[in-house]
């Protein structure tokens, strides 16, 4: 293979008499001379991948993705399919802000830095905290991140960390990674009819707890109506209180900073990606205090040698580049690009468009539950709770058998219990609403 | 709500509209949006009770047109791959061809986490066939594609090593041993994962120093995070015995795969005896940065670690075509929500199936050559060698830092500077494969020319850019992180 070599890759730009020339400069007769690898560890054979042309390559991808099937999401619990704008794409794809790195020159990265200024901004004025940064993984890895800054920040010995046991299995095992190398330890409190159980949870609140967690809307799309008494006992422990959300929640439910949130995390992408297999957007907010122990980066503003407003990467001395083993967390590359399409999509909608988005989640989910309540077999729904987005629905035939009947009349839902099932409709649109109404019917019974 | 809408109120400087001569007279670029509008919406006719809701939402409220030339206007300020070369060392910013983006933006690439197998046959088989190719490219026997990115990758690397250790009853292993020259995320990671660091310093050659890794091993050895060739561009050569001392031991070796664009079909981790490595499939493998991420950083594995991989992997359904996901036996769990940037791991697949084997191939030849060839065309010294694709230049009297804002007069992305601090002055180079003599030769012009300056072109630099030189100390000594805070200072 490697003897005749007819091709190579397709983007490295050299011509034969360029590789001569530059072989000459550097003094050696061939490439391989300037590999200085032992024969011991050097490779020499294939690895069996063969090679396309741009054409062929993309006929393989629309082939093997065409295998998936053209199904309606009903999915959410955390990962939601909203209707992205065509300016997002369109602009988010401009080739400056898709193919630069991390702002490390910031003289020529102006518009990117002004663009992540004004996402932290927008969770700003929806948490009402007063510190964002520019991106986390995703709503778990914010979680964890949150957990390590409680074990910076914790005033007294607590250690211990507690969350609902609703809370979603990736994020409570990304959590309980995160917390490995620290001596906090992950315990669960319970939910009744899927908020907080608010007696259960004083109960087990002491001078040992660090960190409460609670989300809103909850992982049933049950909206949490004690949230400040949940704040209250977190701040009566000396503990802080991590409160887990999104942009379209935020823009109709309480404020985080109303209800004593210490601390906000969830997953920004609900805005600005379509349904892209679970990839996301951590958000992360806290209060004044935790400026020094915030993870991750931080856009700040300063000025430039002219006195003119200019955008800059700040408090890096926090960062992993510059104190290695001492830095508030190891992230680097982020998910910077994402939290640009999110302002975007953010600001398509503006402030109406926000608040709008967010009463159809409930209105919506209200007209759906009340529709399939009156399908013989089905009762939605199954918690005496409001409704965010997504509810569950029980179904008296084994649900996963309904889940896979729906499946075949292209529909997708959760499957959540024995006899529950979820259903969200964010990115539903109404039409496709009213055959899902009529497909449960067909299947319920 | 409509009615309650106060368009302008609260805007900084108090406007209602974007003032185009205000901000030209002031010398500002592109206002920011909440000093184009800001508008508060109430929040009546709620379907839900007043204490559930908030009061109001103030944000900007403005036309798609108004927004198109916002944003066109931002990316007209922002320097990437496809603005000019962008030798960052240890980045590996190469240019991205652009049918992977068309490749994502399929619809059928748009599905949900929590689809059923049977419906997601598609996304599956790309899962697979990327972790099967990974595998081989790293000489891997299980790949797991869950981190989001590098420094996640490394993060599954330390806890799997725990996980392994705390398996055969060695919980007492408490050192993660990283040498001065890696990359800080190495460090970060080892703390994150509860570990001590021991910092291994080089020897004389920038390479590894044997004796001083004698010194630092023991049976309290969990693992010793390397990257090969290094961050100055060097090939490990000793390799085979550093592997040899690490296992004696009982300590695994973890490749960080920052530097592996250098050894693509050239030699593989795995060979060298490596137990677990990330991949930077946005480096390596030519998928968007976009200004910071997302990334993914999958991790491969020996046999004996591949039990302790997140959960959940992708594998061939027993007997029957198609793919599944599995949890495997003593799984570490989740490091991500769900299954990581599914989208970056689309682009990595097709553009590794653009290149097949030739493509990697010739890929590490000219991003070796390229780097050579640099090298050898700047006055800067350049210690060490010979080097693989990145060089660590000493900018020797002049500032580095300063050197970099002046390239960038010279319409050229500087390299990483000030690091690794085994250089003094560094200016750490990495140009890839995918620039051409002709650019090269542009970079190294610059170079020279930045070389031949005095000290106050260099501190009054730069003077061609969007921004002049920008105070950070001001920054960072008042923070201003919001238009919200911008409005509270002014």
């Amino acid at each position: 293979m490697h003897g005749s070599h007819a091709t190579g890759s397709p983007y490295a730009p050299h011509t034969d008499d360029d590789t001569t020339a530059m072989l000459e400069a550097i003094g050696v007769e061939s490439v391989d001379d300037l590999f200085d690898i032992p024969e011991e560890v050097r490779f020499d054979d294939e690895f069996g991948i063969d090679a396309r042309s741009e054409r062929e390559t993309r006929e393989l991808v629309r082939s093997i993705l065409g295998r998936n099937d053209d199904l309606t999401e009903l999915l959410g619990r955390g990962h939601y399919g909203y209707y992205v704008p065509s300016l997002v794409d369109h602009l988010a794809d401009r080739s400056e802000f898709l193919t630069s790195y991390t702002q490390y020159q910031p003289e020529v990265s102006q518009g990117f830095l002004q663009a992540l200024f004004e996402y932290q901004s927008l969770l700003v004025e929806l948490t009402g905290l007063e510190i964002a940064n520019c991106s986390m993984y995703d709503a778990a890895t914010a979680l964890g991140e949150a957990a390590t800054l409680a074990d910076r920040a914790r005033e007294t010995s607590g250690h211990r960390v507690l969350v609902p046991d609703l809370l979603l299995k990736g994020r409570r095992s990304t959590l309980e990674n995160y917390v490995a190398g620290t001596d906090l330890a992950v315990e669960t409190y319970l939910t009744d009819d899927a908020t907080a159980d608010l007696e259960g949870l004083a109960e087990l609140v002491d001078d040992e707890v660090a960190m409460i967690y609670a989300e809103n809307p909850t992982v049933r799309g049950a909206i949490e109506e004690r949230l400040s008494e949940i704040g209250d006992l977190a701040t009566d422990a000396s503990a802080l209180f991590v409160l887990g959300t999104d942009p379209v929640a935020l823009s109709l439910l309480q404020r985080p900073a109303d209800v004593g949130a210490d601390v906000v995390v969830g997953d920004a992408s609900v805005l600005g990606l379509p349904t892209s297999y679970g990839m996301g957007l951590g958000l992360f907010a806290t209060d004044e205090r935790f400026l020094r122990q915030v993870p991750g980066r931080l856009v700040g503003i300063s000025e430039d040698a002219t006195d003119r407003r200019a955008y800059t990467l700040t408090l890096q001395t926090r960062e992993q580049h510059i104190r290695r083993e001492r830095a508030t967390s190891n992230i680097c590359t982020n998910q910077a690009w994402v939290a640009l399409r999110t302002a975007m999509h953010a600001a398509v909608l503006g402030p109406s468009g926000m608040v709008d988005l967010a009463k159809r989640g409930v209105t919506r989910a209200e007209g759906l539950t009340e529709r399939i309540d009156e399908i013989d077999g089905v009762t939605a729904p199954v918690h005496d709770r409001r409704h965010f987005r997504e509810f569950v629905a029980r179904v008296d035939r084994p649900a996963r058998a309904v889940a896979e009947d729906l499946e075949d009349r292209g529909f997708a839902v959760h499957v959540v219990g024995e006899h529950e099932l979820q259903c969200c409709v964010a990115g539903v649109d109404d039409a496709a609403l009213d055959s899902f109404v009529d497909a449960l019917a067909e299947v319920a019974r | 709500m409509s009615d309650d809408r106060t368009p302008g109120e609260g805007a900084p400087g108090g406007q209602s509209r974007y003032d185009q001569a205000r901000y030209v007279r002031d010398g500002q670029y592109e206002p920011l949006l909440s000093e184009k509008d800001l508008t508060r919406v109430e929040i009546d006719d709620s379907p839900l009770p007043d204490d559930l809701t908030r009061d109001g939402l103030e944000l900007p409220e403005l036309s798609e047109p108004e927004l198109a030339r916002h944003y066109t206007r931002l990316s007209q300020m922002v320097y990437g791959i496809d603005s000019g070369p962008y030798p960052l060392g240890s980045c590996t910013m190469k240019y991205n061809p652009k049918f992977t983006e068309d490749v994502a933006a399929l619809p059928t690439a748009a599905v949900h986490p929590d689809r059923s197998a049977a419906s997601v046959q598609g996304t599956l088989e790309v899962l697979y066939r990327l972790q099967d190719s990974l595998g081989r490219i790293g000489g891997m026997d299980a790949v797991t594609l869950q981190p989001p990115a590098g420094a996640a990758g490394e993060f599954v690397g330390i806890r799997v090593a725990a996980a392994y250790h705390a398996d055969n009853g060695e919980d007492h292993r408490d050192e993660v041993i990283v040498p001065e020259s890696a990359h800080g995320t190495n460090f970060a990671t080892a703390a994150l994962g509860g570990y001590d660091v021991v910092s291994l310093p080089s020897d004389e050659d920038g390479r590894v120093d044997l004796e001083a890794l004698e010194a630092a091993l023991s049976e309290n050895t969990a693992a010793l995070m390397l990257t090969n060739p290094n961050t100055l561009g060097l090939f490990e050569r000793d390799i085979a015995e550093i592997a040899g001392m690490v296992h004696d031991v009982g300590g695994l070796l973890y490749y960080d795969g920052a530097n592996l664009n250098a050894l693509l079909g050239r030699a593989r981790p795995g060979d060298m005896g490596f137990d677990v490595m990330h991949y930077n499939v946005h480096k390596t493998f030519a998928t968007p940065h976009g200004g910071g991420g997302p990334g993914a950083g999958p991790v491969g594995v020996t046999e004996e670690l591949a039990p302790f991989l997140p959960s959940p992997r992708v594998r061939e359904r027993e007997g029957e075509s198609g793919y599944e996901l599995f949890d495997p036996e003593q799984s570490i769990g989740h490091v991500h929500g769900f299954q990581g940037n599914w989208l970056v791991l689309l682009k990595a697949f097709a553009y590794i199936a653009r290149l097949g084997d030739e493509g990697l191939w010739d890929a590490s030849a000219k991003a070796v050559l390229n780097a050579n060839y640099l090298a050898s065309q700047i006055d800067y010294e350049v210690p060490y060698g010979p080097f693989h694709h990145e060089f660590v230049a000493s900018a020797g009297d002049q500032d580095a830092a300063d050197v970099a804002k002046r390239m960038l007069d010279y319409g050229v992305h500087p390299p990483t500077t000030k690091w690794p601090e085994i250089v003094p002055e560094a200016l750490m180079t990495e140009p890839t494969e995918v620039e051409s003599k002709e650019t090269l030769d542009q970079l190294a012009a610059a170079f020279r020319a930045v070389a031949g300056e005095d000290d106050d072109a260099l501190e009054s630099a730069p003077e061609r850019t969007t921004a002049r030189r920008i105070d950070q100390t001001s920054a960072a000594r008042n923070p201003r992180l919001s238009w919200q805070a911008l409005e509270d200072s002014e």
